[in-house]
């Protein structure tokens, strides 16, 4: 039953055989590299919103200022990434090419709630040799609802409001805690017995609030900075001031409009 | 008369296995999975150095971490509660996490360990019994289901899996079954199971508190309540308390309820946690 699940026969890499006058050395194999960066998202009522800084560094040099964490996998779907770029970009090259199947195999668009699965189950093939990145997935659900989905690196998800990754989470995580989901804040004349609850923020506010926890971070996390690419999914049609805006409307509109904006961050 | 007879007999499972004659009845797997692996001789030593344990806490990746969880048996059923909270080092990573596993109406595992692991492996199983349930047109025995887990998780014994899950649920017959099942190998049926760096603190209120005849709703308080001291003594557990309370028929959702106004309507109103002062002075 166990034994078709066993693993297949691992290809051995070449090894520099020791020769008569060498002594056996230990090489080091380090597959992963960190490039810094940070991402988050959030799901409102009737959209998603998921931001990145553009910098993409190793160490403390910086390679490039417009490195994008943010891909649109298709489907009304979008995807974050920090981590290490290369397995970053392999991922949602290899989710984007699963939901363009699905299409077409289904003939019809993936729900969010399904790509989340495909995606844990992307991350879990290789729980032996884990991806160096953690995944942020949004869209919007059956219901036109914000969604989403936060992975660690071999695919545990849970469905969130808001959620931070990267190498400046620590920063901006409590920021969302107080802004977008009101912890530990009281109705004021209440006298601390009665919470406020976190409800609809219209989209103005919230892409406010994501512009401060971006230039806040930048002035404390040195691999943060540069630019600000902010990836919104709605179902309102495009914004007229917006850079570009894709509805998709291909084959059958998903009803989602995915808009893409960039801004300036701090560049030192 | 004979259509009485069979309505009220139990299925014999010849019988149903006969019927199935003409398909295929095998227990291979519905679709091939690989796992992809470094190209290195020791992949288990290479997600060792890569990944956070005790031992190596500043690698890499790191995983989540952190629990308690606790299951029981009584005269009413079973009753499941676990914490929510996820850590990576002393950084919380999540206070939202579901570690009741809703494998299918009947059966539940527990989280522990590896997140991922379990939820992977428990989706799994649901995959299993289901096909189970098909096959032999009856539930399957919590003691079988439990079973395909174990032998599965020990056939990857020492590439690095990480769970500690107690499997429980109602099977064929309204039998309750409740099993520890972790990643060593592991698996122990028992009436009792507390898993979890707060194992400790919930066993002390657990096993105090705890008889056979308990009520139902007795015994959703002191799954609760044991929770609840994990959650107080120690760090890497909070959040919410997730309960969850196992009948004939299937499952029960009691709640995920934040552990804080717990606390403080557990010490105002029931006069408990004495030891916790309400004034900085005292």
């Amino acid at each position: 039953m166990a034994s078709s699940y066993l693993l297949p026969h691992a290809q051995h890499a070449p090894h520099a055989h020791p020769t008569a006058s060498s002594q056996p050395r230990q090489h080091h194999w380090s597959p992963y590299t960190e490039n810094g960066g940070v991402i988050l998202g959030i799901a409102g009522k009737d959209y998603v919103i998921i931001a990145g800084d553009t910098r993409s560094s190793e160490g403390y040099n910086i390679n490039t200022r417009t490195a994008r964490k943010i891909f649109q996998l298709g489907s009304g779907i979008i995807l974050g990434v920090v981590g290490m770029s290369a397995d970053g970009e392999e991922l949602a090259r290899k989710v984007a090419r699963k939901i363009d199947d699905y299409k077409r195999n289904h003939d019809k668009h993936i729900t969010v709630s399904a790509a989340a699965v495909m995606l844990s189950r992307t991350l879990y093939q290789k729980r032996f040799f884990p991806y160096y990145c953690q995944p942020l997935l949004g869209g919007l659900d059956e219901n036109g609802v914000g969604a989403i989905y936060t992975y660690d690196y071999v695919g545990s998800f849970e469905r969130e409001q808001s959620r931070a990754f990267g190498s400046a989470a620590a920063l901006i995580t409590p920021f969302l805690d107080n802004q977008i989901n009101l912890k530990n804040q009281f109705v004021p004349g209440s006298n601390g017995e009665e919470p406020r609850t976190p409800g609809d923020m219209p989209r103005d506010l919230v892409e406010k609030i994501v512009k401060d926890a971006f230039s806040s971070a930048v002035e404390r996390q040195i691999e943060v900075g540069d630019g600000l690419q902010m990836v919104t999914v709605t179902r309102a049609p495009p914004r007229a001031e917006e850079e570009e805006a894709t509805v998709e409307d291909d084959d059958e509109w998903t009803g989602s409009t995915i808009s893409e904006t960039l801004s300036p961050l701090k560049q030192d | 008369m004979d259509a009485l007879v069979s309505k009220y007999s139990p299925v014999e499972l010849d019988a149903a296995l006969a019927e199935d004659s003409d398909d295929e009845v095998s227990s291979s797997l519905p679709q091939t999975v690989s796992f992809i692996l470094p190209p290195i001789d020791q992949p288990a030593k290479f997600l060792r150095a890569m990944t956070d344990d005790h031992a190596n806490p500043a690698a890499p990746i790191k995983l989540k971490h952190g629990t308690t969880t606790l299951a029981f048996k009584f005269q009413g059923g079973v009753i499941v509660c676990t914490d929510s909270r996820a850590t990576q080092g002393s950084w919380i990573a999540s206070q939202t996490v579901k570690k009741v596993i809703e494998i299918n109406p009947y059966l539940l595992g527990t989280m522990a360990g590896g997140a991922a692991d379990c939820q992977y492996w428990l989706t799994y199983l649901g995959m299993e019994c289901r096909l189970h349930q098909l096959r032999h047109k009856r539930l399957i025995s919590v003691a079988a289901a439990s079973k395909i887990l174990a032998n599965l998780v020990y056939s990857y014994k020492g590439m690095g899996l990480s769970m500690g899950t107690m499997l429980t649920g109602v099977g064929h017959g309204g039998v309750f079954g409740l099993y520890y099942v972790d990643s060593d190998g592991n698996r122990v049926e028992g009436n009792l199971f507390c898993v979890g760096s707060g194992q400790t603190f919930a066993y002390g209120v657990l096993d105090r508190g705890y008889k056979w005849d308990l009520t139902e709703e007795e015994a959703l308080e002191l799954g609760r309540r044991s929770i609840l001291a994990a959650t107080h003594r120690d760090a890497y557990s909070g959040g919410y308390i997730n309960l969850y309370h196992i009948k004939e028929d299937g499952w029960v959702h009691h709640g995920f309820n934040d552990t804080n106004p717990i606390f403080w309507k557990q010490k105002l109103e029931k006069g408990e946690f004495q030891n916790v002062s309400t004034t900085l002075d005292a």
